[in-house]
Order: C-alpha cells, then sequence, then structure tokens
C-alpha cells in the first residue's frame, strides 16, 4: 500500500498548496541521514577499537546513570567500548541492508524482464515463486535456508536479497509489459537492438523510479530481518556485530547492565520509526483523496 | 462461485508444490549426505553403498517423486535429536504455541479494530493522533525489542511476573503482551485507513444527507464495505499464528513450535525444520484460500469477475 502510494508520490505533481511539513516528520530525516552518515565514516570516529578488552572497566554504566566521559554509552561484560560497538554495527547492519537491497533489486528486476519477454510457461512459473514468496514468511524461509545450508556472512547477505525480489519482480514485469506496447521501446527493436539493449538501455531507465522507491521500502525491513536472526544468534557471527547481536548479547545482562542492550535496541526502533513516519508523510501528502 | 474457488484451490495447492520442491533443492544444495554422515575419509564403496542405500545413486527425478511420496505419506524422517518421528515432536509443540498466539489475535482484533475505527470516525482529533502514535510506536518496534522492554520493567524492576519459561499461565502474559500489541498496532491502521476510503465515497454523503442516522451510516454503509482489507489482513494474522511467534517465544523460552524451530536449525536437525516448513506452508497457505473464499462472498463483484 505503502509502496503503490509512494510511486504515484513520485508520478504525481505536488499540488501547489504546499503545507508545512511537520516537524515529527523533520526529525526522522535527520536521524536517518545521521545513521547513514555514521555507517558510512564509522572508522573514523570511533573512539576505541571495538574489540578491545579492558576488564577493569567491565560493565561500567553510560553517564546519566553514574559514567564518565570515558565511556560515554558505557561498556559491556569485557570491558569493550560501547559507542564503538554501536558504531560499527550500525556499519554493519547499513552494509547488510544496502547489499541485499541491491542484489535483491537486480535479481527481482531481471526475473520480472525475463517472465515478459519470454512470457509461456516460463512467466508462469515466475509467477508461482512469486506466489511462493509472498506466502511464506520471510524469517520462516531464512531459518530453513541457514539450517540447510548453513552461515557465512556471503550466504547471509545473499539470503536477505531474497527478502522483496518478488516486489520488483512483480513491479518490473508489469512494467515491462507494458512497456513494450509503447512506441519506444518498438521502435529501437524494430532498428534491430538486441532485447538485452533494449531492457537495460531504455525500458530500464522508465521504470527506475518505481523500483527505487520499492528499494528505499526494503532496505529497513532487511535492516530488521537482520536484526531478527542476528538476535536469534544466526546471523551476523561474532567477532562481528550487529545491531541485532548486540540486542541478544545485552539480554544476558538484562538485569545487570540493561544499557548494553537499550543502545541497540534504540537505534532499530527509531530507524523504524522515521522511515515509517516519513513514509506515512509522504502518503498523506500526495494521495488527494485521503486530504 | 465453483470456479473461483477451484482456481483458487489450484493456486494453493502449486504453492504447496513449490515449498516441497524448494526444500528438496535447498536440501541437496547443502551438500553430499554420503559426505556429511560418514567422515571424509570412508572408502569409496562405503559411500557408495551408502548413496544407493538411501537412493541417492538414482536420477534425480526418481529421487524427488520418492520423497513426495514419502512427504504425501506424513513420513518426513526421525528428528536427528531425539529419535523420533520428526511430525510428531512437531505437532505436540503446536497446542503450547497457540496458547500464546490464540489469546494474542484475541487482543488484536479486540483492540485494533475499534481502535481503527473510532480514529477514522475522529480524524485529527486528539484521540485519532494518540490512536495512531501508538499505532506506529506499536509496530515499529521490533518485537524481540518490545518484549524485552517488558521483561526489563515487569521482570527486572517490579518483579511482578517471570521473565520466561512456560510453567503457569503467569508465564504467558507478557509474551501474549507481546505478541497482542504489535498485532493490533497494525490492525488499527488498516482498519482507519480503509474506513477513511470508503468514508470518503460518495455513497456515504448521499446516506448522510438523505437524513439516515449517522450511526446507520457507519454500521450499515461503512463498516461492510471497509471489510475487505480488514479481512485480508485478519486472514494474514490467522495464517501467521503458528509463525509469527518465532521471536518471541524465544525471548520469553517459551517451548513452542517457533523455539523449536531456532533450537532445530542451531543443530541442523533437518527433519524438524522441513516439517515446521511445510505446517506454516500449509497454515499460511490455506488462511490465504479461506481470505479468497471469503472475498468471494463479501464482494460479488470479484467472484463474477474471476480474475481479480
Amino acid at each position: 500500500m505503502l509502496q503503490q502510494s509512494t510511486s504515484e508520490a513520485l508520478t504525481s505533481k505536488p499540488t501547489s498548496t504546499r503545507p508545512r511539513t511537520p516537524l515529527l516528520v523533520h526529525m526522522a530525516l535527520a536521524y536517518l541521514a545521521v545513521f547513514v552518515t555514521t555507517a558510512a565514516v564509522a572508522q573514523f570516529i570511533i573512539p576505541y577499537d571495538p574489540a578491545a578488552i579492558d576488564l577493569k572497566a567491565r560493565l561500567s554504566p553510560p553517564i546519566g546513570w553514574g559514567g564518565s566521559l570515558a565511556h560515554p554509552f558505557g561498556t559491556d561484560e569485557l570491558g569493550r567500548d560501547m559507542l564503538s560497538r554501536l558504531v560499527l554495527s550500525i556499519q554493519m547492519s547499513v552494509s547488510i541492508g544496502l547489499g541485499a537491497t541491491g542484489l535483491g533489486a537486480m535479481v527481482g528486476t531481471s526475473l520480472g524482464f525475463i517472465a515478459a519477454h519470454l512470457r509461456g510457461w516460463i512467466e508462469q512459473a515466475i509467477l508461482a515463486l512469486i506466489d511462493f514468496q509472498a506466502t511464506m514468511p520471510f524469517l520462516i524461509l531464512a531459518l530453513a535456508v541457514l539450517a540447510f545450508i548453513g552461515n557465512s556472512l556471503a550466504v547471509f547477505v545473499c539470503l536477505l536479497a531474497l527478502h522483496g525480489w518478488e516486489r520488483y519482480a512483480r513491479i518490473a514485469r508489469s512494467l515491462a509489459i507494458s512497456a513494450n506496447a509503447q512506441g519506444y521501446a518498438s521502435a529501437v527493436r524494430q532498428l534491430g537492438a538486441h532485447p538485452l539493449h533494449v531492457y537495460w538501455r531504455h525500458i530500464l531507465p522508465n521504470v527506475a523510479a518505481t523500483l527505487i522507491v520499492s528499494m528505499t521500502i526494503s532496505f529497513p525491513e532487511i535492516i530488521l530481518v537482520e536484526s531478527g536472526l542476528s538476535f536469534l544468534g544466526l546471523g551476523v557471527q561474532p567477532p562481528s556485530t550487529s545491531l541485532g547481536a548486540m540486542v541478544g548479547y545485552g539480554r544476558d545482562y538484562l538485569a545487570r547492565a540493561p544499557w548494553v542492550l537499550m543502545m541497540p535496541s534504540l537505534v532499530i526502533s527509531l530507524m523504524a520509526l522515521s522511515v515509517s513516519l516519513i513514509g506515512d508523510w509522504l502518503r498523506d501528502r500526495f494521495d488527494g483523496t485521503l486530504r | 462461485m465453483a470456479w473461483f474457488a477451484l482456481a483458487r484451490f489450484a493456486r494453493a495447492m502449486i504453492t504447496i508444490l513449490v515449498v516441497v520442491g524448494f526444500a528438496f533443492i535447498v536440501l541437496r544444495l547443502s551438500g553430499d549426505p554420503a559426505l556429511e554422515i560418514l567422515s571424509n575419509d570412508a572408502p569409496p564403496e562405503a559411500r557408495d553403498a551408502f548413496r544407493s542405500a538411501f537412493g541417492l545413486d538414482q536420477p534425480i527425478w526418481v529421487q524427488f517423486f520418492d520423497y513426495m511420496t514419502r512427504i504425501a505419506a506424513g513420513n518426513l524422517g526421525n528428528s536427528m535429536r531425539e529419535g523420533r518421528n520428526a511430525l510428531a515432536v512437531v505437532i505436540e509443540r503446536i497446542p503450547i504455541t497457540l496458547a500464546l498466539s490464540v489469546p494474542a489475535f484475541l487482543i488484536n482484533v479486540v483492540i485494533g479494530i475499534p481502535a481503527g475505527i473510532l480514529a477514522a470516525l475522529h480524524r485529527n482529533s486528539l484521540l485519532d493522533r494518540g490512536v495512531m502514535l501508538g499505532a506506529v510506536a506499536g509496530f515499529t518496534i521490533p518485537t524481540f525489542v518490545l518484549g524485552l522492554l517488558l521483561v526489563l520493567v515487569f521482570s527486572v524492576q517490579l518483579g511482578w511476573l517471570p521473565s520466561g519459561g512456560a510453567r503457569s499461565w503467569h508465564h504467558a502474559i507478557l509474551p501474549v503482551l507481546t505478541l497482542g500489541a504489535g498485532g493490533a498496532a497494525v490492525l488499527a491502521r488498516y482498519t482507519r485507513s480503509a474506513m477513511l476510503e470508503v468514508l470518503g465515497q460518495p455513497y456515504i454523503r448521499t446516506a448522510h444527507v438523505k437524513g439516515v442516522p449517522w450511526r446507520l451510516v457507519v454500521y450499515r454503509h461503512a463498516l461492510p464495505n471497509a471489510a475487505i482489507p480488514m479481512v485480508t489482513i485478519i486472514g494474514f494474522m490467522l495464517g501467521q499464528l503458528i509463525a509469527g511467534a518465532v521471536l518471541v517465544e524465544s525471548v520469553f523460552a517459551w517451548p513452542g513450535v517457533g523455539r523449536l524451530l531456532v533450537a532445530s536449525v542451531v543443530s541442523r536437525d533437518l527433519p524438524v525444520v522441513q516439517c515446521v516448513l511445510f505446517l506454516i506452508a500449509v497454515t499460511m497457505v490455506t488462511s490465504n484460500l479461506l481470505v479468497d473464499l471469503l472475498y468471494g462472498l463479501l464482494d460479488p463483484r470479484i467472484r463474477r469477475g474471476g480474475q481479480a
């Protein structure tokens, strides 16, 4: 639903009466900007080596709970600096999110184009796969694959790329079918262009906007799935760390050191909240029927 | 209607077939069982004997056919950890999961739908803002985070409720709340937007202007038309009764299907994982099928259109 309305958002012209952007949306945008920037510059801003163990400073609390400036977000069971670990976790989660989103978009779009180009039983097979993917809860599929194949970072990213591929496939297929019926595609084809050339150079640029909107929806969802799996201990493996892995680790110190768990929880929740606020705002802003 | 139902049924069957095929392919991708079970330096004759004993030397389509017949007979092999029939291991966990997910489902419906309707009827009021803020918070906080927050407050700080396990009904309160809050939030949002869309239609204005009491307009005209999107999401929640509790069961050490799945994934107990996978596929497909058929009953345009 969000996907549909935001894709309309890009194609419809904004109306002349421009309502003021609510403060909450500004805050959400600012938060996401900080989130992504943190991931980009992580290596330059971490105060400590995130793996450095300092047993004398074990479980020291963050500022506000009696902590000192030396470890503003406190330390964990091994005296590792929480701020540094948090920053690296954000980087890991964002990288996995970007990688999986990109890979998923490529696979899904290609399958959608293949379905649109070949039609016939191949199209039916791809549609059946789409049905299957849309029916099964993604977390369950992911768990099944991890059980069968085992885990490594590469497998994990490829697995998360499966999340949402059916959306791109569906969109790419229907857009390609309608694009094929339009003049520009058949014009290039009659000039003798190879089908790959037609799809890559002519149809893809024309459907890119909708696909990109779809990617912006997938990205936070993938981070949430990644967090869930890592929380279960089945995602990112130590010594690497991600937001969900930090929550899973902090769970053991829930009573003695709740900050170990609170910081990453807060970061994930605010990320999801920001994306959702912006999505709602875009929908209200551009969907004339709801105003 | 019969054709409509039959077409939907065929699609449901195809989806289940794809799930079974998926499991077969992933299982074969995971490596040569002969190498996994026998050690690496087992003599080649032993490996060949193992392969022919389990039919692994047959052509792939014969293996697939064997696999399908075994599944159709309900024989998914024995759990590697417990040594008992995998299906039995999974089935005895189902009531434990339902003990969490059914009350949570009731909370979803009893809180989510009225909250959404109220918010839509009092659009932009303080009530609407409050409900929507709660709803956004409820579904953006990941369930495992919400569960741990509740544990922190009610078990660690206040000491009122146990933090995990399944010995008494006290143990179910926090997990049910965690599951219920997220679902109620989602349902409230869907209900609100479905109602708002219907309330903006000309026939509602007509009914209102011709003097039908507003209460009747809501009950007779708006609610039935807002039902389709609501049925979709409720059907989805029904399908999630078993699959939806994986994270919550893990947070609260609740010994249901979800926890069994996670434990089996960790120990690579493949027969059990397959059983859970098929069980969830069947529940999801069945609930989707029910929703589709319900659409046909609710909206004559869909069943006459055939392809909707």
